[in-house]
């Protein structure tokens, strides 16, 4: 053995400051090293424009779904025998050069006696002012109680059709308003049954590994094998056809989710099987927790923020789902309304050719897919604030 | 090689097995049964029908027996080739379905490989301009396809392709070619119109195909050997094609699988809307008649297709990539 003379120990004379290192950092700098996970999530999130944007857009959905009946002109089942597939009729603010504020032409009628098409020309003849904050149509505020206020009513005796009418002279802005209600919550249904099934499932798959394993592993390649329309069109057909309309809209979510969840399972199937060897599990293990406590109280809030992106991702599916198979008549049935009804009046060519706002509905459906497909980027995005 | 060729044959039969089983039960699931179905139907028209005249039927087609019993019978069918009988069509499933499910399997075909002819350049193109102004315009194209439900978009290409193109509206042939032996002629016919349906139909797999693509590509051009590469001097067309265009390729192969199930589901809604002579329309209508044995087979057979597509999808991978090969069968 050598002895190595050691280097001279260099001690500064200048007074130790514990509080040096902290000194030097700029309010913004203490700000992100403090921050917590989700706080820097949302950092991360909201450099995502579009993402921000669809966000707030989905939010402003969302939330007029509260106040469908009073937002909406008109109640979505009223009929009106003189405007029966009216086109959309344009709001002017000028008549004449004048300033009359928003109002509507009238339309005048013509049966066209060549294609037998009824003909409805908007009439300058007939100004029809709207009115704001006025009442019209009546309905049943949430079933619970009626009213008839409204946010905007055509004027009295006259018409209103933002988006023109269908065959049963129903308004079609009122009709794509309610619609939304189906629509929109279909996929949170939805969601929320793929969601729990998926990390349940997955959780215990990925945890305890073995045949179990094994087991969960061959059902979810069962189901994967099967292409989801038909599969969706055979289960959906099973339910009775003396169901409540609204049994069949719980019907048609939980099918949609009992589909769905595969995806999600082996994503926390992948992340469990990683992360349940880590030091963290192993603690909670060796003081006997629980597997279920392990499972959702340590390894899953561990990576929730991915599993929220990829929900978020397969939202749109259920809702196109939902779309495809109401359109095809095997999901949410009349009286009830979403937007697969809605475009189910859309069915043939003529409807392109002579009614084309009744392909209306397709609009809000690409805008809420869209919305959800970059909120869902942003999300998985953000779901990993450390990296770079 | 073999042996995993083996192996994931024998993984095989279990997932059929229970493709079949689930199969059995959907289409068991709604009450009653063909029978009480068109009985009901022949009531509200008027018609008197004797008791016995409906249990002969049920005798006849085994309605009365126990569900495993009839499970059995059908399963024992299929592996014979037999696929039962249809009550609605009153002729063997296979007659009905037959041309069908090639037309079917020719339109998923020619959709897989339209979905690559555009998905491949695009995707390279994507990866190699990151955000460009083509860049972004070509992802948001590909999102507005993955948004846009199908169908819709099929009824109004339909239409202009009518009043524009002056093709004859629905179907796959025109009319005057239904009914013929396969000639030169049906087959242009068959080629004009088959352009429309693959093209919708494969709308939403090219958009998603897209993204991987670029993903995928992305994260290879990233990667040191690229830059090595370059460095060396490898004309830029070299650098992307040796090597990190074939490590991202994998996705696109082991997708076939995912492809698959999309392009039928796709292929279903789009055929019913211009009623294409595939398993789409007849699919829909057998399940609102529950004609049991109709609706099975056909959910069958298309489950079976993506079984099999997986299991190409699989090999191919396993014979492209060494490391799957003896890993010991983790594909996917």
């Amino acid at each position: 053995m050598s002895t190595q003379e050691r280097p001279e120990h260099w001690v500064d004379t200048e007074p130790f400051d514990p509080h040096e290192g902290e000194k030097a950092l700029t309010p913004e700098q203490e700000a992100y090293y403090t921050a917590s996970q989700w706080k820097l999530m949302w950092w991360r999130f909201k450099r995502h424009r579009l993402a921000l944007v669809s966000m707030w857009l989905l939010a402003i959905l969302y939330g007029s779904l509260l106040v469908t009946e009073v937002i909406a002109p008109y109640n979505a089942h009223t009929r009106n025998a003189s405007v029966i597939h009216a086109p959309p009729q344009a709001p002017h603010l000028f008549h004449e050069g004048r300033l009359v504020g928003p109002f509507v032409y009238g339309f005048s009628y013509r049966l066209n006696m060549e294609n037998l098409k009824r003909e409805y020309v908007p009439d300058p003849g007939k100004v029809q002012k709207l009115r704001f904050l006025c009442r019209g149509d009546p309905y049943s505020f949430w079933g619970a109680f009626e009213a008839d206020f409204h946010l905007v009513c055509p004027a009295e005796g006259g018409t209103f059709h933002l988006l023109g009418t269908d065959r049963l002279g129903r308004d079609m802005l009122s009709r794509i308003l309610y619609g939304a209600r189906v629509s929109l919550t279909v996929g949170l249904v939805g969601i929320a049954v793929s969601f729990t099934l998926g990390i349940v499932l997955g959780g215990i798959s990925g945890y305890y590994g073995g045949w179990i394993d094994n087991l969960i592993q061959r059902v979810i390649e069962v189901i994967r094998s099967f292409p989801t329309i038909p599969l969706w069109l055979s289960l959906s057909a099973a339910m009775p056809v003396t169901w409540d309309p609204l049994w069949v809209y719980f019907g048609i979510t939980m099918i949609l989710g009992l589909i769905d969840w595969t995806g999600l399972a082996r994503a926390v199937r992948s992340k469990i099987l990683s992360l349940r060897e880590e030091e963290f599990a192993q603690a909670a293990r060796l003081m006997g927790a629980r597997p279920s406590r392990i499972i959702g109280r340590h390894l899953v809030p561990s990576f929730m923020s991915h599993l929220i992106a990829s929900a978020t991702l397969s939202i749109p599916g259920m809702i196109l789902g939902e779309t495809a198979l109401s359109f095809l008549g095997l999901g949410v049935r009349p009286p009830m309304t979403s937007w697969g009804v809605l475009l189910n009046e859309a069915q043939n060519v003529n409807v392109v050719a002579l009614y084309p706002w009744l392909m209306l509905p397709v609009v809000p459906v690409i805008v809420v897919v869209l919305a959800f497909n970059f909120l869902g980027d942003g999300l998985r995005d953000a779901a990993d604030p450390y990296s770079d | 090689m073999l042996r995993y060729v083996i192996h994931r044959l024998l993984v095989m039969i279990p997932t059929l097995l229970a493709i079949s089983v689930i199969t059995f039960i959907i289409i068991q699931l709604p009450p009653g049964d063909f029978l009480s179905a068109q009985l009901a139907e022949m009531r509200a028209q008027g018609e008197q029908i004797q008791g016995g005249k409906i249990d002969y039927l049920r005798q006849l087609y085994g309605l009365d027996r126990p569900v495993w019993e009839q499970y059995l019978y059908w399963l024992w069918g299929l592996l014979h080739g037999d696929l039962g009988w249809s009550f609605e069509y009153d002729r063997p499933v296979t007659e009905v379905i037959g041309d069908r499910f090639f037309l079917t399997f020719v339109l998923a075909f020619t959709t897989v490989l339209v979905t690559w002819a555009i998905a491949f350049p695009i995707g390279i193109y994507s990866a190699t301009h990151k955000y460009t102004w083509s860049d972004h315009g070509l992802t948001f194209l590909g999102f507005l396809g993955l948004a846009t439900p199908n169908f819709l978009l099929a009824l109004v290409l339909q239409y202009y392709a009518n009043v524009y193109l002056g093709l004859s509206i629905g179907g796959l042939v025109d009319a005057e070619f239904i009914d013929q032996p396969m000639s030169w002629a049906k087959f242009l016919s068959v080629l004009q119109h088959l352009w429309i349906p693959v093209l919708i139909i494969g709308t939403a797999g090219t958009a998603g195909m897209i993204r991987r693509l670029r993903a995928n590509l992305l994260d290879e051009l990233r990667k040191p050997y690229v830059v090595t590469a370059k460095a060396k001097g490898l004309p830029p067309g070299r650098a992307l094609v040796k090597y990190p265009l074939r490590m991202a390729l994998n996705p696109f192969i082991a997708d076939i699988g995912n492809l698959l199930p999309e392009l039928i589901s796709g292929a279903a809604l789009v055929s019913v809307v211009l009623s294409l002579p595939t398993n789409g329309p007849v699919l829909v209508r057998a399940l609102q008649t529950q004609d049991m044995y109709l609706a099975g087979s056909m959910l069958m057979l298309e489950a079976i297709l993506v079984v099999v597509g997986v299991l190409v999808s699989d090999l191919l991978l396993a014979w492209l990539d060494p490391r799957i090969r003896f890993g010991g069968g983790q594909a996917r």
